[in-house]
């Protein structure tokens, strides 16, 4: 089960009217492991829709937070807009992913989320005219190494990470929803194909329901670095949540398409997390059946509980214990593991650790063409 | 390396590990995200001090307004920086249990080598290290900067600006910290030449709900010559000097006893002034529009860009009240006058 330290804030977010008995030490444990998991805000707007009398210097730090992340919510329309104007010339499907999407799609699980990149997908064939289109607006690259780049061109599913030189804003753009190296590849042409458009932002559109919630589950359990990993299984809890509401089929449809995209492991293990740490309330049935589809052994399954137990914990002192980092280094492992074929990943990683041990080149003057260009 | 935690671009540092930035005073920020300090022994309770417990830290639990911080330690030259400059903001030990702490800080030194060879002082917030350590002998002055930083950076509904700021009862004066004007040495004598009270050397705390300025009184930052000067002034409380840090000697002159006495009592921006320090010139003065004001302070600010609308109202109110100057001296003594002259043309 998830530790202790964690534990308070997540029945405190699942019931916000818990807090009306919580004494100010407790206060400030909470709020510490919420800054830690990135959810400050989001239980911000929580106990707010709850209407609870919150002491006046604990308000202070909650009103502070929902107040950033409104203002993170008015950047992403802002780069929304922009990256519309920017690619509306090309004629092309652009889909936002994740946090964005969120936003853009009015969702309430965008409320109160604190953001970080921007992620969009675009078809393959355009990547080229995509990434000068970008850098004609003022966006450039953010990794300079040559081996990143070739690592993110050849091997990734997205770009390396385009930083805008005016307002520091991130932006990931991908082009297959798992890394080219990866054992099975999804087709993101389907997820385009499902997508609708948002009306004023051609061409920028959203996935359907259970595309943005199989995504979002996606990626998390294929993610090495989990800092955020409560925020994003909130996420899941959100959208399932709203999407179940008045929709009956909902659930179905989402086991049919994580079928139809192979994606049935992943989504087997996001339920089965959700349910087990957030307490979503999945279905008895959804949860069999997604089981026996795709569940692992008992033994590989424990070995994951056990890992992501600890893996998707904030980083704060009190969800941690001794093991906590051997954990993370293993879902670390694991991350890459299901990314590149073993030959790869041992190259890969040898030249990581090589990398770290020689002080860094200096950024190449001149810019370097895109090599996708020549 | 590349500054990060206040700046505003950010500014290059070279030898990152043994320097500051030139503009925060900062140590270079770890590359993100946190990660929980491996070297401190991790326990499930939730005191910061469960951390420290095996190098026999000790808790103070301070009300340095508008915040409450608990500062652990066990480095004795903080404890002696706390009894020095917060000895009159302790809070009574049998409050602390319903106390709500805002930061939870803590100083520590180093573990396994670096205890002894060339000892380090590492900053905790919450139990995570925003940024890299700083030699031991600095730890007092870490204490200082980092908790600049804390204030700074969390969004607690005020627009946070790098600028001093000195009132008459309710009536503030704000001074932008311009480098090389000369700000903190001008600070200081307002305060204890001319009887201002002191609300921040370093932060203005600017409310973004009710439009006025909190006072945030702490140690005033002082910087090579500036030490000598101030160490002249009446009443001035000065405490030990730190030698080779990024700016050279670093030392802290405590705020007077009416400045923290008054220190919950906020003020109304009435007068803005960007001072220079001009040994070779005339002294001048020259009135500023308030759009001016405006270009010039906004790049002062924190946390504006991240405030979205509400900051830029709030800067434009705050201005609204206030008449902005620009002045150059040749001394205190001139600074100061040029400074009544302008307090008597009113607001």
């Amino acid at each position: 089960m998830t530790d202790a330290g964690s534990r308070h804030l997540i029945e405190l977010l699942q019931h916000p009217a818990g807090a009306a008995q919580l004494a100010p030490p407790e206060w400030v444990q909470i709020l510490s492991v919420a800054r830690a998991a990135n959810l400050v805000a989001t239980l911000g707007e929580r106990l707010a829709q709850s209407r609870i009398t919150i002491p006046p210097a604990v308000q202070r730090h909650l009103v502070g937070a929902t107040r950033l992340s409104a203002r993170q919510h008015e950047s992403v329309c802002w780069e929304a807009y922009q990256l519309a104007r920017a690619l509306k010339h090309l004629d092309i499907p652009v889909l936002l992913l994740k946090g964005s999407a969120y936003v853009l799609g009015a969702l309430p699980v965008s409320r109160g989320r604190l953001f970080g990149d921007i992620d969009i997908l675009v078809p393959r064939t355009a990547l080229g005219q995509v990434e000068v289109a970008m850098m004609t607006k003022g966006w450039t690259s953010a990794k300079h190494d040559e081996y990143d780049q070739r690592y993110y061109r050849q091997w990734m599913h997205e770009l390396p990470p385009m930083m805008n030189v005016r307002r520091g804003t991130v932006l990931d753009i991908h082009h297959t929803l798992l890394p080219l190296t990866s054992r099975h590849l999804p087709d993101p042409q389907l997820l385009i194909d499902a997508s609708h458009a948002l009306p004023g932002l051609e061409p920028l559109r959203i996935p359907a329901p259970e595309d943005l919630v199989i995504h979002s589950i996606t990626h998390l359990f294929h993610e090495g670095e989990l800092h955020n990993g409560l925020r994003d299984l909130f996420d899941i809890d959100g959208l399932v949540r709203y999407f179940a509401t008045g929709a009956p089929d909902f659930w179905n449809r989402l086991l049919d398409r994580a079928e139809q995209l192979q994606l049935g492991y992943p989504l087997f293990l996001g339920l089965h997390f959700a349910a087990r740490m957030l307490y979503t309330p999945v279905p008895a049935t959804i949860l069999e059946t997604s089981s026996k589809r795709w569940s692992p052994a008992t033994v590989r399954l424990t070995m994951l509980e056990w890992l992501y137990d600890k893996g998707l914990q904030p980083i704060h002192p009190i969800c941690a214990d001794q093991l906590t980092p051997l954990a993370r280094w293993l879902l670390f492992m694991r991350a890459h593991w299901l990314r590149m074929p073993p030959h790869l990943l041992a190259r890969h990683l040898s030249r990581k650790a090589w990398m770290k041990l020689i002080p860094a080149k200096p950024p190449a003057r001149e810019a370097t063409e895109p090599e996708i260009l020549r | 390396m590349r500054c990060e935690i206040f700046c505003t671009p950010p500014v290059p540092i070279r030898n990152a590990r043994r320097k500051t930035c030139e503009n925060c005073h900062l140590p270079p920020s770890k590359p993100s995200p946190p990660t929980v300090s491996s070297k401190y022994p991790i326990t499930a309770e939730s005191s910061i001090l469960a951390l420290a417990a095996p190098f026999a830290a000790s808790a103070h639990l301070l009300r340095v307004p508008p915040v409450t911080i608990r500062v652990s330690t066990n480095l004795s030259a903080v404890v002696e920086h706390i009894e020095l400059f917060y000895g009159s903001q302790r809070i009574d030990p049998h409050n602390a249990t319903t106390a709500f702490i805002d930061f939870d800080i803590a100083v520590l030194k180093g573990v396994g080598l670096r205890r002894i060879w060339r000892p380090q002082a590492h900053f905790l917030l919450d139990g995570l290290e925003p940024f890299l350590p700083l030699p031991c002998d600095q730890s007092a002055p870490l204490l200082e900067w980092g908790l600049n930083w804390c204030v700074a950076s969390r969004p607690l509904g005020y627009l946070t600006i790098h600028a001093a700021v000195v009132a008459k009862g309710e009536e503030a004066l704000v001074l932008p910290g311009f480098p090389g004007a000369g700000k903190s040495t001008l600070c200081a004598s307002l305060v204890f030449l001319d009887d201002w009270r002191l609300l921040s050397d370093e932060l203005t705390l600017l409310d973004i709900d009710s439009g006025t300025l909190h006072p945030h009184p702490r140690p005033i930052n002082l910087k090579n010559r500036s030490i000598d000067i101030v160490s002249g002034f009446p009443g001035a409380r000065i405490g030990p000097r730190y030698q080779d840090t990024r700016k050279g000697t670093v030392a802290l002159a405590a705020p007077t006893v009416e400045s923290v006495r008054a220190a919950e009592e906020p003020a109304r921006c009435r007068w803005v002034v960007f001072p220079t320090y001009a040994p070779e010139e005339e002294a001048w003065c020259e009135e500023l529009s308030r759009a001016e004001a405006f270009a010039l302070i906004a790049e002062q600010s924190f946390n504006k860009d991240r405030l979205g609308e509400s900051g830029f109202r709030a800067m434009c109110s705050m201005l609204d009240g206030a008449r902005c100057y620009e002045i150059g001296y040749r001394s205190t003594e001139e600074a100061l006058s040029l400074i009544n002259d302008i307090r008597k043309a009113g607001s």
